[in-house]
């Protein structure tokens, strides 16, 4: 009964075509670079590192994937790795 | 010097033969001349698709096993000036055709005509590497869902390794009411995931079903929605700059295209 509740609260609030393209995203990264999620996670734990010696970022809303891109010659399309890393604030110290 | 298109998908039963079928019909009454090819070795459909299933003699085995030349294994299609079709065979398997023989009959068939198209079968094995081998540019269709996307995902993945750059996509049996309703992932959705040029959409038609029960490709039914866009793409094939319609108008993506086509009672 509670789970048939909770069930249709969930759907009501995301609607299934959401679930679908997010469900695609993740299972992409996997087929396309033959990387696995931890594999992600270790790049990830890295580049937070590296970057963190220069500015605060928002952690929790990073966003790393692969996807794909048009190459410079615009006639093919390469995998790409994407990071989206929202900064909170630049420190000073590089100056 | 004519092109040579595969007509690829990765999953099975998207619509690649009814694809096929219809651009090949399309550019035919564009004044081209087409020659369709059925790879699909041991599953042939596209022969009863284009309704001509009762005019076989030979076939692509035939033509690259060398027990006739691949005029007499053409099939002209009465009704449509300019069109033929080289049938699959059907009690062979995929391995009866490898790649190299498919670039020599593709070059071969270039000498005469404008465009060459290839249903390619289902999967990623052998009768895939035959179809794609002597293809200039690749057709990839999908449907807008999970599993579909996926697989063409990995299709145009193995499309660009060898050599065939930037395939175009059709999104085959697109139902706007589930669009609308959140239930079916837009065209955005879809091109945002595969990052690929979109060639056309193609709603979810019952003409469709009706046209191939009668063997009379729907691209000639002026009354089919899916007839239309088949026609619509068979001109951007031909360089033609055509608007793609917008599922995702408030105003409904079959309204839209009935306004725009003055269809009144499409479906
Ligand atoms: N836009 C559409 N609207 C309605 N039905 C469709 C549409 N496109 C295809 N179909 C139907 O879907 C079925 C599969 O289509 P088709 O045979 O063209 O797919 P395919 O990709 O060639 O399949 P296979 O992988 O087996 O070769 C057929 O019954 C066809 O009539
Ligand atoms: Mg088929």
């Amino acid at each position: 009964m509670l789970a048939g509740l909770l069930n249709l609260v969930s759907r009501k609030s995301r609607s299934s075509k959401d679930t679908a393209k997010e469900r695609l995203k993740l299972v992409l990264i996997h087929d396309r670079a033959n990387v696995s999620p931890q594999f992600l996670e270790m790049i990830k734990g890295e580049i937070i590192k590296v970057i963190q010696h220069y500015m605060d970022i928002d952690e929790d809303a990073l966003d790393i994937q692969i996807t794909r891109t048009k190459n410079d010659e615009g006639n093919g399309i390469v995998p790409a790795l994407v990071a989206n890393i929202p900064i909170k604030k630049v420190k000073n110290s590089g100056k | 010097m004519g092109e040579v298109i595969v007509i690829t998908s990765g999953k099975g039963g998207v619509g690649k033969t009814t694809t096929t079928a219809n651009l090949g019909t399309g550019l035919a009454l564009e004044n081209k001349q087409v020659v369709l090819i059925d790879t699909d070795i041991g599953l042939r459909n596209l022969d009863v698709v284009m309704g001509l299933e009762n005019r076989i003699v030979y076939d692509l085995v035939d033509v690259v096993e060398g027990h006739c030349r691949v005029k007499q294994a053409l099939i002209k299609d009465r009704r449509y000036e300019g069109l033929y079709l080289l049938p699959a065979a059907q009690t062979r398997d995929k391995n009866a055709v490898n790649p190299k023989q498919m670039v020599k009959l593709c070059q071969e068939l270039r000498e005469e005509f404008d465009f060459i198209l290839i249903d390619c079968p289902a999967g990623i094995e052998q009768g895939f590497r035959n179809a794609i081998s002597g293809a200039d540019r690749a057709i990839v269709v999908t449907t807008p869902d999970v599993s579909a996307v996926r697989d063409a995902d990995r299709i145009i993945g193995l499309l660009e390794s060898s050599e065939l750059k930037n395939p175009k996509i059709i999104i085959n049996r697109v139902k706007p009411d589930m669009v609308r309703r959140g239930d079916m992932m837009t065209i955005d959705d879809i091109i945002d995931i595969l990052a690929v040029d979109l060639l056309g959409v193609v709603p979810d038609d019952e003409k469709i079903v009706i046209s191939t029960n009668r063997g009379e490709p729907a691209v000639t039914d002026s009354k089919s929605l899916a007839g239309q866009v088949y026609r619509n793409i068979a001109k951007r094939i031909l360089g033609e700059n055509i608007p793609i319609l917008d599922v995702q108008s408030e105003e409904g993506f079959l309204h839209k295209l009935k306004r725009l086509f003055g269809i009144k009672n499409a479906m």
